[in-house]
């Protein structure tokens, strides 16, 4: 190994910027912060505080055009039932996506935190990562091919004799619709598929974490694996589940290419807005939009926050 | 009985549980399997199963296209140079936030996570409403600007993680031993950082050249991959050339995960815990 004193450096004003940031480390903090800083204050914050103020502009119905005179109008246009049914919508989805990621996802975190071992484990963190991580709009469009009519789903059905399993699905109401591709259940499908190993990594983590000798010593006091799990570990785990729950929620209520290609076509929050700045041009509602999505997160989190999520990340 | 992890002799899981989780790993690699095998599908315009034949005639449509050459390159550029830029934001924010407590750090740290904390759609429609307030033509730029933002935090969360764990001992003792703080930074600091770096810079570039939803909002007029692929959805008669783009894409995004994995193993590293 050479040593750094092999290279001197010769230039001294730098090598006497150097000691000032020895001997004063506030001010190598403030350097070091004040790039990403800026960044972040300018261009993010400043956008989000732009988009807050802008949700107070008025949009004229007839002229279709944005004046800057402030008005809540926007706001209470948000509790028109049209409006009202896009964010509930949206919600209940968001809620159903999660609850469905955690019961999937637990028996595979808890699987890969306790009983792989070695390669096995590797293997299986490989597993999750990589769908997780692998292209989004791919995955999406994978499947609108697997839910299409005569596609590998209704082939399955087929082959098993049970495509009129498929048709009493469909026939369910808010459920169903005319195929697996349009109806609310596909949506469904897809969304967990999408979100699910952002719930699995974060519960590994937590099972992952819980100390040997806790369940060691339940079960030297007496507890069966069922007792054990269900008041060991399972609480001690629940941290995790809703650090990703965070994910999955949050994942879900903004989106808006997923109910774009698969589902009825009832809008979104995210549709929504989509449709609402672009085509016409509405920035102030479609601004006033977001704003339920961010809250509803902020509320989230901070009750995460309760429930130690954080450090479960 | 005892429940040992450690043990050689640890239970084993039971039956339906091993099942649950085989199947749902399954389950998560299902659609990935049917655009690889879509991808060499002869059939031209549905997606009927089982698959009608085999055939690399379509990747060599898709080469001959042009606007999806064009658009690849355009997400490769701006994939490129939002790592860079968050190589370098992240790092700093990592450097000054892993030791140091202060007033206002986590709110600090909160606002990094922000942009992957909240729905994209939200960054998207601020970015493109704070762009069109300063009357900045959306296009190249702007897309790169909002792919840098989310990127930082993916870099920040991989060298902070190196960082706690590397000894601080080891920058008082190159100091102690007359290094001034770039030499230390060179020879002490960065080897250090090296594989976290690049881990992170992968992930950066991966999660970038996949975006879509806070694309579609700061890129005018302009085609990255992911917004190709989705007009192309509109396309039924090009399907086999979206078949075969998808599995490329798949691949892009997969293979530096693959090669991130590799980097932070034995360092308890959690690369791509949180996306």
């Amino acid at each position: 190994m050479s040593s750094p004193t092999q290279f001197p450096n010769q230039w001294m004003p730098l090598r006497r910027l150097s000691d000032l940031f020895w001997r004063q480390p506030k001010l190598l903090l403030l350097v070091l912060l004040l790039p990403p800083l800026a960044w972040f204050g300018i261009v993010y914050l400043g956008s989000l505080l732009a988009l807050l103020w802008q949700s107070f502009y008025t949009f004229d119905d007839f002229t279709m055009a944005v004046t800057q005179q402030l008005t809540l109008a926007n706001y209470q246009a948000l509790f028109d039932a049209a409006n009202y049914d896009v964010v509930l919508r949206t919600f209940v989805m968001a809620c159903a996506v999660t609850l469905a990621s955690a019961i999937l996802g637990f028996p595979i975190a808890y699987y890969m935190a306790r009983y792989a071992k070695g390669w096995q484990k590797g293997a299986m963190y490989v597993a999750v990562m990589l769908p997780m991580w692998a292209s989004y709009i791919v995955k999406a469009y994978a499947w609108t091919v697997i839910l299409a009519k005569g596609g590998v789903v209704y082939w399955f059905y087929n082959q098993l004799g049970l495509s009129s399993v498929i048709d009493a699905l469909l026939a369910l109401p808010s459920i169903g619709g005319n195929s697996l591709s349009t109806s609310n259940l596909g949506r469904f499908t897809v969304f967990t598929y999408i979100w699910l190993p952002f719930m699995i990594l974060p519960i590994q983590a937590s099972i992952e974490r819980i100390p040997a000798n806790l369940i060691q010593a339940s079960a030297d006091l007496g507890a069966t694996p069922r007792q054990t799990f269900s008041t060991v570990i399972l609480p001690l785990a629940f941290p995790g589940v809703v650090a990703g729950s965070i994910f999955t929620f949050s994942l879900t209520l903004g989106d808006y290419i997923i109910p774009q290609l698969i589902g009825p076509s009832g809008l979104y929050i995210g549709t929504m807005v989509y449709t609402m700045q672009g085509s016409i041009g509405n920035i102030p509602l479609a601004a006033a939009f977001t704003v339920v999505p961010v809250l509803i997160i902020a509320l989230y989190l901070t009750i995460a926050r309760r429930l130690g999520a954080f450090d479960a990340l | 009985m005892r429940f040992n992890p450690t043990d050689a002799n640890a239970p084993r899981a039971p039956w339906w549980l091993t099942t649950l989780a085989i199947g749902g790993i399954f389950f998560l690699h299902f659609p990935i399997i049917m655009v690889a095998l879509y991808a060499f599908n002869t059939e031209e315009s549905a997606f009927s199963f089982p698959l009608q034949g085999f055939t690399f005639r379509w990747f060599i449509a898709a080469s001959e296209r042009s606007d999806l050459l064009e658009a690849v390159w355009l997400s490769i550029k701006i994939a490129l140079i939002a790592t860079v830029s968050a190589l370098v934001l992240g790092t700093m924010a990592a450097a000054a936030l892993y030791r140091r407590n202060f007033f206002g750090k986590e709110a600090i740290t909160l606002v990094l996570i922000l942009p992957i904390a909240l729905p994209g759609i939200v960054t998207g429609i601020a970015l493109l409403s704070a762009f069109r307030l300063a009357d900045i033509e959306t296009g190249f730029w702007t897309i790169a600007i909002g792919h840098a933002t989310f990127c930082v935090v993916v870099i920040y969360n991989n060298v902070v993680a190196r960082l706690r764990r590397s000894a601080y001992s080891l920058i008082e003792a190159s100091m102690d031993l007359g290094a001034d703080g770039w030499q230390t930074f060179r020879y002490v600091l960065l080897p250090q950082l090296a594989t976290s770096l690049l881990a992170g810079a992968v992930l950066a570039f991966a999660l970038s050249f996949d975006e879509i939803i806070v694309t579609t909002f700061t890129a005018g007029q302009q085609q990255t991959l992911p917004i190709w692929l989705l007009n192309q959805l509109g396309r039924p008669r090009d399907v086999p050339v979206t078949n075969v783009v998808a599995l490329g894409i798949m691949l892009l995004t997969t293979l530096p995960i693959l090669l991130a994995w590799r980097l932070t193993q034995g360092t308890e590293d959690t690369a791509g815990a949180s996306k």
